[in-house]
């Protein structure tokens, strides 16, 4: 008999499975299936939240060879330009989205224009610093003209929770896994079948060679800046009715972006979004049945292990191909 | 040359003539120190605000025994070190005669030991327990201690008869003090904790610790945060259909909690300073004339509404305020004048300070409030 407090007591699985296992009480075996159904399905769902997030760290990476450390602005951006667009200007969310994403691409692109293009030889860690000083300054900004409230989006079709064998999600967890879906399959279409996005692919093998070439590099790069901060964006309007939003949502979620692309192996396809996937669902499993306490804990103990153990990302065998 | 000679001493008379004006009305230096910028500015902020606010307003009125006041406010942005700088600088540069704020309790218990050597009354915002206990010569506290709220809450679970409850507090300061209090007052009032789970501050999705608590056995769940926290552990449960009441801390009681966490937020319930519900309370309530007045003022300058964090703050200045009117401006005789402060109805609460007890409010400065209609009921 699972008395009193199946899963609570110092919860975890191996007790509630021995308990079960011994009393087949059917009314419990119930709650704890649907319970870890629950865990995978809200794990599944911020999985798919990170995994935007990480391809954005991926497509700069695999192009100029920076970890750009204000992806999670570009999330932040996304959520609270759409916000401001539809307070100040009183447009429609579905005008004021496009034009939040358009923003944040010219952003993007000034970014780029502004710190990085300008510094002709310098080497990736001077870039990376740019990009953490990018961040800080985004943030300030935002502070200052939006002040530090979190606000909330409104959700994109309703609040009313969806039922799937026991589990629930909200209308929006669709459109965030609807939008992954599409993003990979653009991304594939891009990286495969467009002449940039072969040319992007060669940059990332060897930009030296893909400049012999006749590619212009530096548009390259150029490019995947207005990608990756176009990708930010979306991520961040899609999970801001569920998240939230204020100046600094971008840090923690950029961290957890950035896991998912180092499990990834910093691929700017499928591997990224499994890492994603992977994360989120590990977080939440941890957080129900060991310890709430060691959510984050989680996440970053896997973040160490994947870089001591396999820093190539857990889908990659040695030095392949990066896109 | 000449003109130079001419010019500067001109130059020199007119400083000696405005430093003399000064003289003759040397205003009071009292000093701040709020978390204005940084994680706690929802404290900060208004906290400065109202502190402005109302030293404006006794100045306006003619002051304090005819003096002004002058508020000498440094921002902590939370951050225990630069609230030691700020106090350091208040007493050593300022020479203030006293200190309002800090307004988290971790900055504030890094502060005591500066205050207490100085031999400088300061009085807290911040909510903390262990500022006044033990009693500590120079530090009083305005902010209610999180063991009223839980006292509260517990309160109010026993006559539904809910026993069994399931906790999740914010992995902060301020959710780990909470989380203490629930834990140490469980036994006495006969609440048995059927799991403790935490969140990071920072967290978007609470799915998993709801999940388990759905899964439990308790009665209720209590969550113990500030925003935006509790709205997204709100939508969260609506989202799973948690169907037991939620409780939670005086640290969402504000109109913003109701906004982010939208339909979610309907029947939820929780202790808060009567500054929530001012206008709803009866006529014969000693507290109901501060809490209009400062609702009003608040209002009319930062067009926004005025919160009980604010509330600590014009607490603390109307607290100095009647100690230097009663005994003067040093330090000594303000610290003195403080301990003899009796039922001033304030906005957090009545305040009746003794040498004994430097928090000086009962466990009646909480109500118990609940979220109908996206707006505040008062329960009981």
């Amino acid at each position: 008999m699972l008395n009193q407090s199946p899963t609570c007591s110092a919860g975890d699985l191996i007790i509630a499975c021995a308990a079960f296992i011994s009393h087949k009480e059917v009314q419990s075996t119930m709650d704890i299936s649907q319970q870890l159904l629950q865990y995978i399905v809200s794990g599944l769902s911020t999985g798919a939240i990170y995994a935007l997030i990480g391809l954005g760290f991926a497509i700069i990476y695999n192009s100029t060879g920076i970890i750009n450390f204000a992806q999670g602005e570009f999330v932040m951006l996304g959520a609270v330009l759409t916000l401001s667009f539809i307070s100040a200007l009183q447009l429609p969310l579905l005008l004021a989205v496009p034009l939040a994403i358009a923003a944040t691409t010219v952003i993007g692109v000034i970014f780029e224009r502004l710190t990085i293009r300008p510094l002709k030889n310098a080497t990736p860690l001077s870039l990376v610093i740019i990009t953490i000083g990018v961040s800080i300054l985004l943030r300030g900004i935002v502070m200052l003209l939006w002040g530090k409230d979190t606000r909330a989006l409104p959700a994109f079709s309703g609040n009313d929770p969806l039922s799937i064998a026991g589990a629930t999600i909200l209308p929006q967890h669709l459109w965030i896994f609807a939008l992954t879906g599409l993003v990979i399959i653009a991304n594939k279409l891009y990286f495969y079948y467009s002449i940039s996005g072969k040319a992007m692919r060669a940059c990332s093998f060897n930009r030296r060679a893909a400049s012999l070439v006749g590619i212009d590099v530096k548009r390259m790069v150029l490019f995947s800046f207005m990608i990756s901060a176009a990708l930010g964006s979306m991520a961040g309007i899609i999970v801001a009715p569920l998240t939230m939003t204020a100046y600094d949502v971008g840090i923690m979620l950029g961290l957890k972006g950035f896991c998912a692309a180092i499990i990834g192996g910093m691929s700017s396809g499928l591997g990224t979004v499994i890492g994603g996937l992977i994360l989120g669902t590990l977080e939440s499993l941890g957080a129900g049945l060991i310890s709430s306490g060691y959510k984050d804990a989680i996440a970053f103990i896997i973040l160490l292990l994947l870089l001591f153990i396999r820093p190539q990302g857990l889908f990659k065998k040695g030095e392949t191909e990066r896109v | 040359m000449l003109t130079r000679v001419v010019r500067t001493t001109a130059v020199f008379l007119l400083l000696c003539l405005t430093t003399a004006s000064a003289f003759a009305a040397a205003p009071i230096k009292i000093g701040a120190i709020f978390a204005i910028t940084g994680p706690a500015s929802f404290l900060g902020e208004p906290e400065r605000n109202t502190a402005q606010m109302v030293v404006d307003e006794i100045n306006k009125a003619g002051g304090v025994k005819g003096r002004q006041l002058q508020l000498v406010v440094y921002d902590s942005q939370g951050d225990a070190t630069k609230a030691v700088q700020a106090a350091t600088r208040l007493i050593k540069e300022d020479k203030v005669v006293a200190i309002v704020g800090p307004s988290t309790t971790g900055d504030t218990m890094a502060v005591i030991p500066i205050v207490e050597k100085a031999n400088i009354p300061m009085i807290s915002c911040a909510a903390g327990s262990k500022i006044t206990d033990p009693l500590k010569k120079w530090v009083f506290k305005t902010a209610q201690n999180d063991a009223l709220a839980v006292d509260r809450i517990y309160e109010h679970l026993k006559q539904n008869n809910i026993s069994k409850v399931a906790l999740l507090t914010v992995s902060d300061s301020f959710g780990s003090s909470g989380r203490e209090q629930l834990k140490a007052q469980a036994a006495s009032h006969g609440i048995q904790i059927l799991s403790d789970d935490t969140y990071g501050p920072k967290d978007t999705d609470m799915t998993a610790q709801i999940t388990k608590i759905r899964g439990s056995q308790a009665q209720a769940m209590i969550c113990w945060g500030t925003n935006p926290g509790p709205a997204v552990i709100a939508r969260n449960s609506k989202q799973l259909g948690l169907t037991i009441p939620i409780y939670m801390s005086h640290g969402v009681s504000s109109k913003k909690f109701i906004d982010l966490a939208g339909d979610a937020a309907e029947g939820i319930r929780l202790p808060s300073g009567r500054v929530l519900v001012a206008d709803l309370l009866p006529n014969s309530d000693r507290q109901k004339k501060s809490l209009l007045a400062f609702v009003k003022d608040y209002q009319k300058h930062f067009k926004a509404e005025g919160d009980h964090f604010g509330g600590h703050a014009w607490d603390a200045v109307m607290l100095l305020k009647g100690a230097i009117e009663r005994g003067g401006d040093s330090p000594a005789a303000i610290r003195d004048q403080l301990e003899n402060s009796r039922n001033v109805a304030g906005v957090g609460g009545i305040f009746n300070y003794t040498p004994q007890d430097h928090a000086g409010l009962k466990k009646n400065a909480f109500v118990l409030v609940e979220v109908k209609k996206k707006d505040w009921v008062l329960l009981k």
